[in-house]
């Protein structure tokens, strides 16, 4: 659904988004990298378990909950890519020891 | 709507409610006269405990009354769910009260013993376990924790679903729900109660005062005493987690939905318009130490809330002398005490008179003397 536009000539930066490799831009927000990915990265809500993407991209709702580097419910779209980051697409409640 | 019925109560709370709901159960025409949104509101602030260990050092009786409310709890549950589709998910499979120090267990074991060694207490079981045994059931415990106090009539309950399960209740009941309602003058006369508030007059055959701390301005009004103690606690709440807590604790327990809730403080204060800090600071800090994986947890909400509290802390039920078919009903655990004010209190007041053995120990006359001290307070 999303495309990377072609002017788009920013470093890659490789990540991992459920042990897949991806290929994402410097500077790009978790969640953006997500959305660009190509791949399935529903979450699913904590009570209901209703499928959810990135929705604000600003902070505010909270629909971009993932676990960053064995860290869950952390918002993507507020934290930046590195090389090598290892994403998780969070499944439900976070985990009390992650 | 009518304008006269069976019985008004005052007091849409958790208390009212539950005895609004229970006067409707047994066919009773029933209005609930309650203020509005803004009013504080204990029934919305509350931990949500159905909890019986430790309550009654200094009032035997409201032991007896406790477990009674505890080993009927189930049914109100499946009454509730029946009637209104709302699970509030009752959890009654034991609580803990946890210590970080041999010097906080002893104590807890001496007040534990003293309760039980009262007489006309229920004999209810309460198990002082050392840290292997409580790392058994609870596993998340961390190194600080020298063991606990187990008592398997404990448990805890979604008290908003509860709250609002009640609430749905009323409609199939036929009980009038009048919000905006905050009485202010109540006379008697020629059989019937008259009830003032600013959007007009109420009157009913009878009258149940169950209006928080308002009761202690209120009760005067028909002959009833109900002083209140101010407090007001804190709670701090974490984000949802996957279940890692079993067993509720008298300051820590795990909601249905997943959030932790930390509590509980307890100041002299009636203001729950902002936070002391430093209280927060140290549930926060012993909730960690009890359980270290919280300290990854982020916390989401904070507040602090206003409990009902009677002056020594028990129950008040009461009937007025001066003026017949008047009630007054108090307590500071609205939520544990659901069920029997359901189905012991509101069927005694249909019927216009209060069980002495029953109830005869919760009269408000008992603070004349100011003979009683203690606390129900967990």
């Amino acid at each position: 659904m999303f495309k990377r536009l072609q002017a788009d000539t920013r470093k890659p930066v490789g990540i991992f988004v459920d042990g897949t490799a991806v290929t994402a831009r410097e500077g790009d927000t978790v969640s953006a990298a997500l959305l660009a990915s190509g791949l399935d990265v529903r979450r699913t809500t904590a009570v209901s378990g209703a499928p959810r993407l990135p929705y604000c991209m600003m902070g505010v709702c909270f629909d971009c909950l993932v676990t960053v580097d064995g860290t869950g419910n952390r918002q993507g779209c507020l934290i930046t890519v590195r090389e090598g980051m290892r994403i998780e697409i969070q499944k439900g409640k976070r985990e009390i020891g992650r | 709507m009518r304008n006269d019925y069976d019985i008004a109560v005052v007091g849409g709370g958790l208390l009212g409610s539950a005895i609004a709901w229970g006067l409707g159960r047994i066919g009773q025409r029933v209005v609930v006269l309650d203020e509005g949104d803004v009013t504080k509101r204990a029934s919305r602030a509350n931990f949500a405990l159905v909890w019986v260990q430790s309550k009654g050092l200094g009032m035997p009786a409201y032991t007896v009354w406790t477990v009674r409310a505890s080993e009927t709890w189930a049914q109100l549950a499946a009454d509730l769910k029946d009637q209104t589709g709302l699970d509030v998910c009752l959890q009654r499979n034991g609580g803990f009260h946890l210590a970080l120090s041999e010097g906080e267990l002893e104590q807890r074991a001496n007040t534990l013993k003293r309760l039980h060694n009262q007489v006309g207490a229920a004999d209810y079981q309460v198990e002082v376990m050392d840290r292997d045994r409580v790392a058994a059931m609870l596993p998340a415990i961390g190194p600080e924790v020298v063991g606990g106090t187990f008592c398997p009539l404990d448990g805890h309950v979604n008290s908003l679903r509860t709250f609002r399960a009640f609430h749905t209740g009323f409609k199939a009941f036929g009980v009038d729900y009048r919000p905006e309602h905050p009485v202010t003058a109540i006379a008697q006369s020629g059989g019937e109660f008259r009830l003032a508030t600013p959007r007009g007059e109420i009157r009913a055959g009878k009258v149940v005062l169950a209006a928080g701390n308002a009761n202690q301005a209120l009760a005067p009004m028909v002959g009833l005493h109900a002083p209140m103690g101010p407090t007001r606690g804190q709670i701090v709440v974490t984000e949802r987690t996957l279940p890692f807590l079993p067993h509720p604790l008298t300051t820590i327990r795990q909601t249905d939905e997943g959030t932790v809730m930390i509590g509980d403080s307890k100041e002299d204060l009636l203001d729950d318009s902002g936070l002391d800090l430093s209280i927060s600071t140290v549930m926060a800090d012993r909730a960690r130490r009890t359980f270290p994986l919280l300290g990854r947890l982020n916390v989401v909400r904070t507040w602090s809330g206003i409990r009902v509290m009677p002056k020594d802390g028990f129950p008040v039920y009461d009937q007025s002398e001066s003026h017949p078919g008047a009630f007054v009903a108090c307590c500071h655990s609205g939520v544990t005490l659901a069920s029997n004010h359901a189905y012991a209190l509101a069927p005694m007041i249909a019927a216009g008179q209060l069980d002495a053995t029953e109830v005869g120990a919760f009269t408000g006359r008992r603070f004349a003397a100011m003979a009683t001290t203690g606390s129900g307070y967990y």
